[in-house]
């Protein structure tokens, strides 16, 4: 029934534009300080979005001139095509749920949930009926008539999700929504949200620190560095092929290795007298120095393909994960990390050979931008 | 063998023995104390029972002739009653008033940065550091100037002075443990800031409403000098009336009495409402 609604909407809009909230140059600064410099960004209606970025990468504050909490100092937001960035808060049709598990304490779940409907003048009928609905959905249904507080976290945060659901948003802003619970509940809650997402047809934003996050929930992602987009689009092309370092490194835990190399000829030399042939748009640059890049994920320590490069690295520190073994690495002074299958008994201090296929390498330029993705992602 | 035992068990009497001495020496310390601060209070609601020749002729830890006359006096006589009620009118219109210019005042204060906001906030209270007597002249004499005097509402606004700091004090201490994420998923599920103001955000404050009001109402229930000197008839104050009690009879010390015992009932009642609250109130609401 949501659909189609949302899809009646739609064919009204044909033939006007599908997109339905537009940041056209939108910035803020804050006593002087730049949080969101120049940003344009067109998010579709139906979709899921990813903010990507560590913290204070500007995600809650890029959020806040999505809702309207703040307005932007420069640019202009459209929604459906309309200018919206003077529109108060309370008549754009948003709904946020927060990193804190944010309800009214002194009401109880029930109320909680139907205070949005109550505010939109809905009958009693239509909100009871929104009400338990949206509560059967985050699995709240016996603890209607208890206050927020006297439920678990996980509990209260399905609280605050189902009220910002129930409301029917055309733009729903999840920021950070399952980091304050554990592990458990935020495996439950991250297989949920993809499925009342998809059951909504809204736009809905979804910030995270967390790489594996975003490709879990799919759909597309804008990494985010220090108050810039750097990247937006599908979330597996995102990961794939970064457009450049910073991205690459947002969207990798632990975050990508890098080391120079310089292209002589045919050939890119990585140092260690390891060497690979140039593939690609490679091919047509001119000689030169240039970054290579590879996940954690890739680095090899025992098996490894005939063409792959051997590096003669120091073991600093290994940390096992039950299945998997992370092992920083000391290579001339660069510290790399890799994430090995299997649980490896290996002497701390002692040198280490570890093994890179050259198809898992992106070749960035030196100044960051990417100049050709790895051959594994370009098949993929 | 045995004479292990023997020690064992002395040094088991000596340990059962110590904890026992030690809350005996805590409850007399405990009961003197009591007994100190009780003391007065028994002495006033013992003289009140009391006839005033019994309380000038002999001394009795109990009333002798059990007498309710002098309560009598001040429930039936207007020229008592009255200080009562006029005490109460000015008290509870200064707590409204204050409540109500301390709560936007203390969310401005929790909520927002401006120009000066801290030096603003501290400056509210050094109000609290100035004696009223050195208020108590320009408060008459402006007053008087512009027909307010001897009123309620003249006593009420001159409490404000030293109120309605505290209260913004206290509440903005309150204000500060609520995440200000309440405000903006309340503004965005719909809420316009009156209704969020009163439907969502008093409730959650309550407690320190209700601290900031009690303590609206002690400071302005036992303020003396400012209510004196701002009042002669229509609205003196029971504190103001008990301090004129000498007729030509000499003192009337039993009517006196019970008169300082019913000024002691409206605090303690209020006092027991926000029990739970004071200690973080006394804190300013930062605990």
């Amino acid at each position: 029934m949501v659909n189609d609604r949302v899809f009646g909407r739609r064919r009204i809009k044909e033939g006007v534009w599908l997109m339905s909230l537009e940041l056209k140059g939108v910035s803020k600064v804050v006593n002087g300080q730049t949080h969101i410099f120049e940003t344009d960004l067109v998010l579709e209606k139906g979709t899921m979005n990813v903010l990507l970025g560590p913290t204070l990468s500007g995600k809650t504050s890029l959020m806040r001139l999505m809702a309207g909490l703040d307005k932007p100092t420069t640019g202009k937001v459209f929604w459906e095509g309309n200018d919206v960035t003077d529109v108060k808060v309370q008549d754009r049709h948003v709904a946020m749920v927060y990193q804190q598990f944010i309800n009214y304490p002194s009401m109880t779940v029930y109320d909680n949930i139907a205070s949005p409907l109550k505010l939109l003048g809905k009958t009693k009928d239509e909100i009871d009926q929104a009400v338990r609905k949206s509560a059967e959905l985050m699995q709240l249904s016996p603890m209607l008539d208890r206050k927020p507080l006297e439920l678990s976290g996980g509990q209260q945060q399905r609280c605050a999700l189902a009220r910002a659901l129930v409301k029917d948003a055309g733009l729903v802003l999840l920021d950070e929504p399952l980091a304050n619970l554990d592990y458990k509940l935020r495996e439950e809650l991250r297989i949920e949200i993809p499925k009342i997402f998809e059951e909504s047809g809204a736009i809905f934003v979804y910030a995270t620190t967390e790489p594996e996050e975003a490709l879990l929930l799919g759909g597309n992602t804008a990494t985010l560095w220090e108050g810039r987009i750097t990247q937006f689009g599908q979330t597996p092309v995102v990961y794939r092929q970064p457009v450049d370092a910073t991205t690459a490194r947002v969207f990798s835990d632990p975050p990508m290795n890098f080391l120079p190399v310089s292209k002589v000829g045919n050939r890119i030399m990585f140092g260690d007298g390891q060497s690979a042939p140039a593939a690609g748009a490679m091919q047509d640059l001119p000689d030169g120095r240039y970054q290579a890049g590879f996940r954690p994920n890739h680095v090899e320590i025992l098996s490894h393909g005939d063409h792959s490069m051997e590096f003669h690295t120091k073991l600093m520190v290994t940390e096992l994960t039950g299945s998997e073994t992370f092992v920083h690495l000391d290579h001339h002074g660069e510290a790399w990390v890799g994430l090995i299958h299997g649980i490896h008994d290996l002497e701390l201090g002692a040198p280490l050979k570890v093994y890179l296929d050259p198809s898992h390498v992106y070749i960035f330029s030196e100044d960051g931008d990417l100049v050709t993705p790895a051959a594994y992602a370009l098949a993929a | 063998m045995a004479d292990t035992t023997a020690t064992a068990s002395a040094t088991l009497t000596k340990s059962r023995a110590a904890p026992r001495r030690r809350i005996k020496s805590s409850t007399i310390v405990m009961g003197l104390y009591l007994l100190f601060l009780m003391l007065p209070i028994y002495w006033l609601l013992n003289m009140s029972l009391k006839t005033n020749t019994e309380i000038l002729n002999s001394f009795s830890l109990w009333p002798q002739n059990l007498t309710f006359d002098n309560y009598a006096t001040i429930l039936t006589d207007p020229a008592w009653y009255m200080g009562y009620v006029n005490s109460l009118i000015y008290v509870l219109l200064n707590t409204v008033i204050s409540l109500a210019v301390a709560l936007p005042a203390a969310y401005a204060f929790s909520r927002y940065t401006f120009l000066g906001d801290k030096h603003l906030f501290f400056w509210l209270l050094t109000n609290r550091m100035a004696p009223p007597a050195v208020f108590a002249l320009p408060f008459f004499q402006l007053y008087s100037s512009v027909g307010l005097f001897d009123t309620h509402i003249a006593v009420a606004l001159a409490h404000c002075l030293f109120n309605v700091p505290l209260a913004v004090w206290i509440l903005e201490g309150f204000m500060r443990g609520v995440p200000k994420e309440i405000d903006e998923t309340a503004y965005i599920d719909g809420y316009s800031f009156g209704k969020f103001f009163v439907k969502i955000f008093m409730p959650l404050i309550s407690s320190g409403i209700g601290v900031a009001a009690f303590f609206c109402f002690m400071f302005s229930w036992v303020e003396l000098l400012l209510s004196r000197t701002l009042t002669t008839v229509d609205a003196k104050p029971i504190a103001a009336i008990m301090t004129r009690t000498q007729g030509a009879a000499g003192i009337d010390w039993g009517v006196l009495a019970a008169a300082g015992v019913l000024t002691l009932v409206p605090g303690a009642l209020v006092i027991y409402f926000v029990r739970n609250y004071i200690a973080k109130g006394f804190a300013l609401g930062r605990v």
